[in-house]
């Protein structure tokens, strides 16, 4: 418990200070969150209508625009044969990995997307949806990118591998994530946070050995 | 069953068994093609019905692969079988092929009867994620230098993608849906009319040994470039 505590501080240090690509991931976001209505047009009652589904996709990509670097790094500089070596079992620091992601992207896209939204003219209670279904929904994306950052951490020039594999897998929570918000919006009774808790809790609990078992081939010689 | 695993034994008896194969394909696909035209205009699509006995088979033979090729996935990741890799390796390519040609056929049948080559229906679109998944899971192998580790991280990807697939399947079809719902496996018996049926039924069988006919060749094919590489390296060749 411990080691996987510290593993997870010494992601979010790396992630958070210089060249970690966290800020990045979240400038990012802000950028195509601004991109699209200039495409689009000012209009904020056709904006305050795709809010939701802009965000979500622009969440999306931020997200696994910097799960590249999840495993590679270490890859590249031996860390991760030490922590297989290590007590901890690679499913563990998949885990760790994963945590560490979401909490130095996920979380703070949730909270950038509470502002975005209001430039976006999304009412008060679209908000709080939004708002809420990220937080439900991001770790899924962390997760399920966790598995593709796994897999092609040996790919040195992958950078749009691992979205485009991983894209269509997670489908289901932008899905979700945008179809409760627009449920709020139309006033409507809607499962679609209940299904993406099912689906979040689901890929949080099993990508982590999908993860393991693709560090773990790209480690064995 | 077992004892196919060996390249050898199962270069012998592919070799058998595919001239029968590549016949029988020929000869149902020559008549579920005949019966597919000859069966009467349907009351309400006319004949734009024809269309389905060659989008249907697709979208199914397409399923059935992304299935086979998830369980040599398996089978190569848990026995460490070489067949099993090459199995897996070369379903993929054919997969896309049969979900691109389900697409397609699907969107032609579309236009006269939707009024719009595409819809963003649930089917439709969790078709669309299927090629992408396909696509990506060639993609990730050949991204791959080292052969062994390209199939067993695409084999991954595979695995992973065939416990989400009814999970995307479902939620696309929660967000919308346009597309018939089924027609021959559900309660109270098949909504086909039998004159359908039939050229349906054997135009499935055809697309289905199509698929194994082209995938044996796949496999023999791939089996037989390890080979002439091997020998080139060794310099016998």
């Amino acid at each position: 418990m411990n080691a996987l505590r510290s593993l997870i501080a010494r992601d979010l240090v790396l992630a958070l200070r210089a060249g970690g690509g966290a800020a990045l991931a979240l400038a990012f976001f802000a950028a195509v969150a601004t991109l699209v209505p200039l495409g689009i047009g000012p209009d904020l009652k056709l904006l305050a209508r795709i809010a939701a589904g802009v965000l979500w996709v622009a969440a999306v990509l931020a997200a696994l625009l910097s799960l590249d670097r999840l495993f590679q790094a270490d890859f590249e500089d031996g860390s991760l044969d030490l922590m297989a070596l290590s007590p901890l079992s690679l499913e563990a620091v998949a885990l760790a990995k994963i945590a560490a992601h979401w909490l130095s992207t996920g979380l703070p896209l949730t909270l950038i997307a509470a502002v975005l939204a209001v430039a976006y003219g999304l009412p008060a209670n679209g908000t709080g949806a939004l708002v809420a279904s990220l937080l439900i929904g991001t770790p899924a994306v962390s997760a399920i990118g966790g598995i593709g950052a796994a897999l092609t951490l040996s790919i040195r020039r992958g950078g749009l591998i691992l979205p485009f594999i991983v894209l269509p897998l997670i489908a289901p929570v932008v899905i979700f994530g945008s179809g409760a918000v627009l449920a709020v919006l139309d006033g409507l009774a809607s499962g679609a946070f209940l299904f993406l808790a099912a689906f979040s809790l689901l890929a949080v609990v099993l990508s982590p050995f999908a993860a393991a078992a693709g560090v773990r081939l790209n480690l064995g010689s | 069953m077992f004892s196919l695993a060996n390249p050898k034994r199962f270069m012998d008896a592919s070799g058998k068994v595919l001239p029968w194969l590549a016949v029988a394909t020929a000869v149902l696909l020559t008549v579920g093609l005949t019966l597919a035209l000859s069966v009467p205009p349907d009351y309400q699509q006319g004949d734009a019905v024809r269309i389905m006995f060659v989008h249907v088979p697709a979208a199914w033979v397409a399923m059935m692969a992304y299935g086979l090729m998830a369980l040599a996935a398996a089978v190569g990741l848990i026995w460490r079988a070489p067949l099993a890799d090459v199995a897996m390796k070369t379903a993929a390519p054919l997969g896309a092929v049969f979900t691109a040609l389900g697409l397609v056929t699907g969107s032609l049948w579309g236009r006269p009867m939707w009024g719009a080559f595409w819809v963003w229906d649930g089917r439709l679109t969790s078709f669309l994620l299927l090629l992408f998944l396909y696509l990506g899971i060639m993609a990730l192998g050949n991204a791959i230098e080292d052969e062994t580790r390209a199939v067993r991280a695409s084999g991954i990807l595979a695995i992973v993608g065939a416990v989400n697939l009814p999970i995307i399947h479902f939620s696309v079809r929660w967000w919308t849906t346009l597309h018939q719902g089924e027609s021959l496996l559900r309660k109270g018996g098949p909504s086909i009319a039998p004159v359908f049926l039939w050229p349906l039924a054997v135009m499935a069988l055809a697309y289905t040994l199509l698929f194994f006919s082209l995938w044996i060749v796949r496999m023999r094919t791939t089996i037989l470039e390890r080979k002439a590489a091997v020998l080139r390296i060794t310099g016998r060749a």
